[in-house]
């Protein structure tokens, strides 16, 4: 297990504890973590699990592959650390992520 | 669009054209019950076709792995003996019962001012209607239909206008090089030098801005200048974050679709949590006589699979029989076994 913090555009912040191998998105649709709509339910298809990587964490995340770029050209307000995080693989290394989830996702 | 004023009346009216709506074609079929079916996407197959086409299935029983694609294109094979008709690209705003008994129908209207008479209606709308997104920027409410557009209806409405298109997609490129001709000025925004357009597209595009004919920028729209409705100028982000202004007078911003419940709210059906309560032997809603079968209702134990629509689809049909065919018993029948049913699909010898 390890943790990973999801912040969204107001501040708050939602810790909660992360299963390696699963999803950045299952892992917020698990917890329920709000800001995250993730409509298609992994497939990158929609661009609804929109979110920003802590700058400080870009480069363990690593960035978009085209596929995913494709997509998030459906998404609002992208930004150089933008990541649809239904992309993103939790691993051990990612322990203590920190993301932004943005004002909206659609 | 002109539409045949005439009322179209159908035995079974299907809201939705996805992989549940298809299938319920069948189980209707089999009990010589017509359908109709209407969607809002332009294509036949709803989530399968629009979201995953080439996704694969992998929990549909019998096919070990199977594309969106190829799952509509079998089930359209499927119910080919039951001549269903489409009327693809249309919303349904309205839905009303009238009458009591057998004389009960049901009256339906689409946004295309097509009006259907209908003897039961089967929702099998998914996850609801695929609109337009919106950009989330302040204020774009109030241009909406005066000066920001999601989709061109009339090409002519453009002619002479300053036109700030917004995407990378076909839609945007398809309309930026569509409208250049008419259009006083084309400007199109995309927040990177990639597009995901067909490449013709997209060397057509690039042929129209190296002419000057054409101008192409990088960057998001973050505000809208004007008043009345009436767009003046738009207030953009480049990509390394500074801002800039950009004059225009008609926005199309093409950001792909979202799913949202839309008019199915306003017909007076029981609504939970934006689902519609149903039984689990009939699949009816509050309302008799309208079933809700696929990811759109809700029961207790209810799983989003498409497995779960076939089911409801065909407990549903049984009772529209009931509807349609009051005075006839219904005896259960196999395909494998029954020379009728055979008959219906055509295949008996």
């Amino acid at each position: 297990m390890v943790e990973v913090n999801f912040i969204d555009h107001a501040g708050e912040q939602n810790k909660v504890s992360a299963k390696v191998g699963m999803t950045l998105m299952e892992v917020a649709v698990q917890n329920r973590v709000p800001g995250i709509d993730a409509e298609c339910g992994g497939a990158c298809a929609c661009a609804t699990c929109h979110v920003y990587v802590d700058p400080q964490w870009q480069e363990k995340v690593g960035p978009a592959e085209r596929m995913e770029e494709d997509m998030l050209d459906f998404a609002f307000d992208v930004r150089p650390n933008s990541r649809l995080s239904c992309q993103i693989k939790i691993t051990e290394a990612l322990d203590g992520l920190v993301v932004t989830t943005p004002e909206r996702q659609s | 669009m002109q539409n045949e004023q005439t009322l179209i009346e159908t035995d079974a009216l299907i809201i939705g054209a996805g992989p549940v709506g298809l299938f319920a074609v069948f189980e209707l079929g089999l009990l010589d019950i017509k359908a109709h079916l209407i969607d809002i996407l332009p294509k036949i197959g709803g989530q399968c076709a629009e979201l995953y086409p080439e996704k694969p299935i992998y929990d549909i029983p019998g096919f070990p792995i199977i594309s969106g694609q190829e799952l509509v294109d079998n089930l359209l094979k499927q119910i080919e003996p039951f001549h269903p008709t489409f009327h693809l690209g249309e919303m349904v705003t309205q839905l009303s019962a009238e009458g009591e008994g057998e004389a009960r129908r049901f009256r339906v209207k689409t946004d295309n001012d097509r009006h259907f008479l209908a003897k039961c209606v089967l929702i099998a709308a998914g996850g609801g209607s695929f609109l337009p997104k919106k950009p989330p920027i302040p204020n774009i409410d109030s241009y909406e239909d005066k000066s920001v557009f999601y989709a061109v209806r009339q090409r002519e409405a453009f002619r002479g206008h300053d036109v700030l298109i917004v995407g990378g997609g076909d839609s945007a490129l398809d309309w930026a090089i569509n409208l250049q001709p008419i259009a006083q000025s084309v400007t199109l925004m995309h927040r990177r030098d990639e597009f995901r357009a067909a490449p013709h597209s997209v060397a057509k595009m690039r042929e129209l801005v190296a002419e000057g004919a054409m101008k192409l920028v990088f960057g998001q729209v973050t505000g809208l200048e004007g008043s009345d409705g009436q767009l003046q100028s738009v207030q953009c982000k480049a990509l390394d974050q500074s801002t800039f202004t950009l004059p225009c007078d008609r926005l199309l911003p093409f950001f792909g679709l979202t799913m949202k419940l839309g008019p199915i709210a306003e017909w007076g059906l029981n609504l939970h949590e934006n689902l519609i309560p149903v039984d689990t032997e009939k699949f009816e809603t509050s309302v008799p006589g309208i079933f809700a079968i696929g990811d759109i209702n809700t029961y207790p134990g209810k799983l989003k699979l498409i497995l779960s629509g076939f089911h409801e689809a065909a407990l549903a049909a049984q009772k529209a029989h009931r509807y349609i065919y009051p005075e006839k018993r219904l005896l259960f029948q196999y395909t494998t076994s029954s020379t009728n049913l055979q008959k219906k699909l055509g295949v008996a010898g």
